[in-house]
C-alpha cells in the first residue's frame, strides 16, 4: 500500500516508543472477546418491562406507538394511521413476504426501495432497545434503507420478542445470525433510530422533519415468542 | 501550649490576603484557634507562586514551590483562606514535580495536609460558629478552584447557616466563573468584563446586599467591578463575617475614620 | 481556511458588541448545560460510563496502529478501500481522484469537522465539482460562505432574520416577497432545495464519529437524517476521518454512544445513530457501489505520546463549549480557526502551530468547568497550561511579562527581601488610595479599564500579625478580642 500508510504507523510506533513487528496484540484480544462494558441498570429489565420502558422511551422523543396481538393486524394499525393523519391509503412496504403476503385490502402497497415519491413507508425492524426507546434498522436486500429516510411518515413494525433491554443483546444477535449463515456480522447499513427525524439550527428551536421522517409510528406486535 | 490535641497548623494567608486584605489573615487566625488549633503564621511566607505556573514559568514556579514546601512542612496541617492557592499546593505541586521524585515526595506530602480554610473548619475541625451574627442577604460566589479543584460547596453554606441574621440567596450562576482568571483579566480585559458583568447581574438577581466568597481574587475582581458600575452590594471574604468582623469596611470601602 | 486566530483579541472584542451573536450565545449557555444535566441525572451510571470511555479511548491510543491495521483489513474485506492521507493536501487530493474516477459533478456532504480542516468544499470548488453541505446549520453557513462557530451547532451565531435574509438573498428563483420568517418555513424551503440535491449527487461525503476495528464500519450520528440521505443516495460513498477515530468494537462504540448525546446535546441518543459497513452487497436495492475511508492524520501522529496525548480522546460532542464562559462570551468564530472553545485552544496550536494560535491558550481562566463535563475526562486546563509552558520555554510570553514574572520570583523566592519591600509598597498604595479603592493605576491599566482596585489597608497582614499594633503577637490579642 502507501507510503503514507507505513510513515504513519512508523510515527504511531515511535510515538509510544515501540518497534513494528511487536508479536503481543492485545488489540486482536479485545476483538475476539468483545466483551461487554458497563450497562445501565435500566437495560436490564425483565422481559415484560422492556416492552414498557420501550415504549416510553420511544414517545419521550416523539414517536408515536401501537399495540397489536397478531403480525395479521399490521394492515389494520397502518389503516388506522393513515386515517388518524388524512393521508392518502398508499404506502411503501419493504419487500420482504413478510409485509407483501398480508392483506391490504383497501390500502394500495408497492414492495421496493425507498423514493422521492413515496409518503409513507412500513418497513421491520431488527430489533428495539428499551434503554432509549431505539430501532434498529438492518438493510438487506428485503429491508431497503431508503425507506427509513426518504418518506415523511415512516411506520416500523416489531415483534414485542425482539425488544431487548441494550443495544450489547443486539449485536450478539447480529453475531449469532453471521455465526449461522457464514456472513459478516454486520449488514450493509444498521440504523439506529431514536424517534423522528429533528433540528435546532435555527435559533435553537426544535423541529421535526429535517431531512428525515417527520413522524415515527412504532407498531408492536405482541405476540409470543416464537 | 502544648496540647497535643491541638494541631499545629500553618496559616499560609496567601499574598492578596497578605497585601490587599489583612482582616482576612486574622479573621483566620481567629476561627482556627477557635476550632482548637494552634495557629503559626511563617513569616518566610510569600506567594504560593501561581501567576508563574499559570503563566507556563515552569522554573520559577518551582522554585517558588520547593520554598512554600520548606517553610510549611513542619505543620500538621497547612490551611489556606483561599481555594485558588490551596488548589496550587494541593493539586499542582505534585504535577509539577511529576518528573523529580525526591520532591515529588515532599510535594505530596505537603498537598496530604493542605487544606482550604472553610472546609477545614468543617470537614477536619468539625468547628461551627456561635453568638456571630450578620444582618443580611448574601449571595455565596464559589470559586472555581474552591469547587472543583478542593471540592468546597456545602461548608461554606453550612458555616454561614450558623450566623445570626444572615440569609443566603443562591444565584443560579454561583459556579460560574467570576472572569478574574488572574493575569487572564489583564491580558483579556474585554473578555473578562463581560464575564464579570454576568457574574454581577445573576448576583443582583439574588437581591442579596453582601456578597460572600473564600477566595479574594475573585473578591477582588468582582467588587471592583460593582463599584465601577456603582452597585451597591458589599464584598467580603467569608472568614470575615465567620469571625465576627462583618461590621469593618467592606473590600474597597474607607476605612473608618479616614477618608 | 486562512486562520484568524492571530487577531483573537480583535476577533473577540467584535464578538462582545455583536447584539444577535450574544443573544445566541446566552440562548446557548442556558439551553445546552441544562439539557446535559438533566440527562447525566437520568442515567445514574453516567460517571462511571465516562470513566470506561476514556479507558477504551486510552487503550486505543495505545495500540493505534495495531488497530488501524486491523480496521483496514475489514474495510477491505468487504470491498472498501482505505486511503491513507499525511495531510490536508493529500486528503484534498485523494477525494478528487476519487471524485473524478465517478465523474462527478456534484458531491453531498454531511457536517464533518475534518471536511473543514482540509477545507474540502473550496478546492472541490476550484475543480469544477459542486459540493453541497446537508445539515441545516452547515447549509446556512455554506450559503454565507462562513466557518461553524461550533462543533455541532455551526449556526449557532445566526438570528433567524439573518437565516431568512440569506435565503433571499440565496434562493434566488423562489418569490423574493415569499414569507418566510419563522423556523418551519425557513426549514421546508431547506429541506425541499437539498431533497434535490440529495437525489442528484453524484458522490456523497460524510465525516464518521467513530470507526470500528471489529467490523470495518464507520458510525454517523446525526439529528437530521442528513447524513443517511448523502451516503445512501450516491454511487459512491466517502468516509473522511481522523485516525483516532478508532475503537476496538461494538460494545466500546456503544459505551461512547451511551455518553456521546447525553453531553453533546443532553438527548440520551441522537435520532439516527448509523453503522455503515463497506458497499451494497448482491441483490441489495440501494447502497453506494463504492466505499472509500479517507483516513486522515494532519499532525495528530505528533501528538501520540506527547504531552497533548490525551487530547485524541476528544469524540467532538461540544460540551466543553457549551459550558465554557469564554466560549459564551465570544462564540466559534473568535478563535479564528475551524475549532473552538477549550477542546479548540488545545488542538488548534497543534494542527496550525503556536505561532499562529498562540492567543488561544492563554484566553481562559483555568476555571475547569471543561474538564468537568468532558466525557473523556481530558485534563483541558492543564493541557492549556502545557502550552503556556511551552510559549514561555519559547520566550513567547512576550517580554514585559517574562520580566516582571521573573522579578516576582526573584522577590517572593527572597522572603526577607519580600517583607521589607511589600510593607513599603503597601504602605504607599494604602496612603494613595482615596476612598479604598483605586479607579486608575500606572502598570494595572487591564485591570481598572474595567474595575476599580481595592487600595491596601496599610501594613501587611504577616507584618502586622508579628508587630501587632503595640508590637505585641496579634495571636494573642486576637485571643483576648483584639480586632483590627
Amino acid at each position: 500500500m502507501s507510503d503514507a500508510r507505513a510513515q504513519i504507523l512508523d510515527r504511531i510506533r515511535g510515538g509510544l516508543g515501540r518497534k513494528a513487528g511487536d508479536p503481543t496484540n492485545p488489540a486482536i484480544d479485545r476483538i475476539q472477546t468483545h466483551g461487554k462494558n458497563l450497562i445501565p441498570d435500566r437495560g436490564k429489565l425483565p422481559q415484560d418491562q422492556q416492552v414498557a420502558l420501550f415504549i416510553r422511551e420511544a414517545e419521550r422523543v416523539a414517536a408515536t406507538t401501537a399495540k397489536i396481538p397478531h403480525f395479521d393486524n399490521v394492515p389494520t394499525a397502518v389503516g388506522d394511521y393513515l386515517r388518524r393523519h388524512n393521508l392518502p391509503a398508499e404506502v411503501k412496504i419493504a419487500p420482504t413476504e413478510r409485509l407483501t403476503a398480508l392483506a391490504w385490502q383497501a390500502i394500495t402497497v408497492a414492495g421496493g426501495r425507498g423514493e422521492a415519491s413515496d409518503g409513507v413507508s412500513v418497513s421491520l425492524a431488527f430489533g428495539g432497545v428499551a434503554e432509549t426507546g431505539t430501532l434498529v434498522m438492518a438493510s438487506s436486500p428485503e429491508s431497503p434503507n431508503t425507506l427509513n429516510f426518504l418518506p415523511m411518515d415512516h411506520i416500523v413494525v416489531i415483534s414485542a420478542a425482539d425488544i431487548v433491554g441494550d443495544y450489547e443483546t443486539v449485536w450478539d444477535r447480529f453475531r449469532e445470525r453471521a455465526r449461522r449463515a457464514g456472513t459478516e456480522v454486520m449488514p450493509r447499513t444498521v440504523n439506529l433510530i431514536t424517534g423522528p427525524s429533528r433540528t435546532a439550527d435555527i435559533e435553537q428551536t426544535l423541529q421535526l422533519g429535517a431531512h428525515g421522517p417527520q413522524r415515527l409510528h412504532i407498531v408492536i406486535v405482541d405476540e409470543p415468542p416464537a | 501550649m502544648n496540647d497535643p490535641t491541638q494541631p499545629n497548623v500553618g496559616l499560609f494567608a496567601t499574598c492578596l490576603v497578605d497585601l490587599m486584605r489583612p482582616q482576612v489573615g486574622f479573621a483566620a487566625v481567629k476561627l482556627l484557634e477557635a476550632a482548637g488549633c494552634r495557629v503559626s503564621v511563617p513569616e518566610a511566607q510569600t506567594c504560593c507562586g501561581q501567576p508563574a505556573y499559570n503563566s507556563g514559568d515552569e522554573p520559577d514556579s518551582i522554585a517558588i514551590a520547593k520554598q512554600v514546601i520548606e517553610t510549611f512542612s513542619e505543620f500538621d496541617y497547612i490551611v489556606v483562606p483561599s481555594g485558588s492557592c490551596g488548589g496550587m499546593i494541593k493539586r499542582h505541586y505534585p504535577e509539577m514535580f511529576e518528573h523529580d521524585s525526591g520532591w515529588l515526595a515532599k510535594a505530596t506530602a505537603l498537598a496530604a495536609k493542605t487544606h482550604e480554610l472553610l472546609s477545614f473548619l468543617t470537614d477536619v475541625r468539625n468547628y461551627s460558629p456561635t453568638g456571630v451574627s450578620y444582618a443580611g442577604r448574601a449571595t455565596y460566589h464559589d470559586s472555581c478552584s474552591s469547587l472543583r479543584e478542593m471540592q468546597v460547596k456545602a461548608q461554606p453554606r453550612k458555616l454561614l447557616g450558623a450566623v445570626a441574621g444572615l440569609t443566603i440567596a443562591e444565584g443560579n450562576e454561583a459556579e460560574t466563573c467570576c472572569g478574574f482568571g488572574g493575569l487572564f483579566c489583564v491580558k483579556y480585559p474585554d473578555i473578562s468584563e463581560s464575564m464579570v458583568d454576568a457574574k454581577i447581574d445573576d448576583i443582583v438577581k439574588t437581591g442579596a446586599d453582601t456578597l460572600l466568597a473564600g477566595d479574594m481574587g475573585c473578591l477582588m475582581n468582582i467588587s471592583g467591578r460593582l463599584q465601577r458600575r456603582g452597585i451597591a452590594v458589599r464584598a467580603r471574604h467569608a472568614a470575615e463575617v465567620l469571625a465576627g468582623m462583618g461590621d469593618l469596611p467592606a473590600i474597597g470601602e474607607p476605612a473608618k475614620g479616614r477618608d | 481556511m486562512q486562520p484568524t486566530s492571530p487577531n483573537f483579541k480583535a476577533n473577540a472584542k467584535a464578538a462582545l458588541a455583536d447584539r444577535p451573536l450574544q443573544a445566541a450565545l446566552g440562548k446557548l449557555a442556558q439551553g445546552f448545560p441544562m439539557r446535559r444535566a438533566e440527562a447525566a441525572a437520568r442515567l445514574p451510571e453516567f460517571e462511571r460510563l465516562r470513566d470506561q470511555a476514556r479507558d477504551i479511548k486510552d487503550h486505543v491510543l495505545e495500540n493505534l496502529d495495531r488497530y488501524l491495521e486491523l480496521y483496514e483489513a475489514k474495510v477491505v474485506e468487504q470491498g472498501g478501500q482505505v486511503h491513507w492521507c499525511e495531510t490536508a493536501a493529500d486528503a484534498r487530493a485523494a477525494i478528487l481522484r476519487i471524485c473524478r474516477k465517478a465523474g462527478a459533478i456534484s458531491v453531498t456532504k454531511s457536517k464533518s469537522m475534518i471536511g473543514e480542516e482540509i477545507a474540502i468544499n473550496d478546492f472541490l470548488e476550484q475543480n469544477g465539482i459542486e459540493p453541497v453541505e446537508t445539515d441545516l446549520g452547515e447549509y446556512i453557513i455554506q450559503l454565507r460562505r462562513e466557518p461553524p462557530s461550533h462543533i455541532i451547532a455551526p449556526a449557532i451565531h445566526l438570528s433567524l432574520d439573518q437565516v431568512a435574509d440569506t435565503f433571499l438573498e440565496k434562493h434566488t428563483d423562489l418569490d423574493p416577497n415569499r414569507a418566510i420568517r419563522e423556523p418551519r418555513a425557513l426549514l421546508e424551503e431547506a429541506r425541499t432545495r437539498l431533497r434535490g440535491k440529495f437525489l442528484g449527487a453524484d458522490v456523497g461525503l460524510t465525516g464518521a464519529n467513530m470507526l470500528i476495528a471489529e467490523t470495518g464500519s464507520n458510525v454517523l450520528v446525526t439529528n437530521e437524517g442528513n447524513a443517511d440521505l448523502t451516503y445512501g443516495l450516491p454511487k459512491v460513498h466517502i468516509v473522511i476521518a481522523s485516525l483516532e477515530k478508532i475503537v476496538p468494537t461494538l460494545e466500546d462504540a456503544t459505551t461512547i454512544l451511551r455518553v456521546l448525546a447525553r453531553s453533546a446535546t443532553g438527548q440520551d441518543m441522537s435520532v439516527y445513530t448509523t453503522f455503515c459497513t463497506g458497499p451494497k452487497r448482491p441483490q441489495d436495492l440501494d447502497g453506494p457501489e463504492e466505499y472509500h475511508v479517507v483516513l486522515l492524520d494532519n499532525g495528530r501522529t505528533k501528538m501520540i505520546g506527547s504531552e497533548f496525548h490525551e487530547m485524541l480522546r476528544c469524540i467532538r460532542c461540544g460540551a466543553c463549549l457549551n459550558h465554557c464562559p469564554i466560549y459564551k462570551s465570544v462564540g466559534g468564530h473568535a478563535y479564528g480557526w475551524v475549532y473552538s472553545g477549550p477542546m479548540g485552544a488545545v488542538l488548534i496550536p497543534n494542527l496550525i502551530g503556536m505561532e499562529t494560535a498562540g492567543h488561544l491558550p492563554n484566553a481562559s481562566t483555568l476555571c475547569g468547568k471543561c474538564e468537568s463535563v468532558c466525557p473523556m475526562r481530558i485534563p483541558l486546563p492543564r493541557m492549556l497550561r502545557r502550552w503556556r509552558q511551552r510559549q514561555f520555554a519559547a520566550g513567547r510570553g512576550g517580554f514585559v511579562a517574562k520580566t516582571a514574572l521573573g522579578l516576582w520570583a526573584g522577590l517572593v523566592t527572597r522572603p526577607k527581601l519580600y517583607r521589607f519591600l511589600m510593607g513599603l509598597g503597601v504602605a504607599a498604595l494604602g496612603q494613595l488610595g482615596s476612598k479604598g479603592k483605586f479607579k486608575w493605576l500606572p502598570l494595572a491599566g487591564g485591570w481598572t479599564q474595567v474595575r476599580d482596585l481595592a487600595a491596601p489597608a496599610g501594613d501587611t497582614f504577616v507584618a502586622q500579625y508579628h508587630k501587632g499594633p503595640r508590637g505585641d503577637q496579634s495571636g494573642d490579642l486576637i485571643r483576648k478580642g483584639w480586632r483590627p
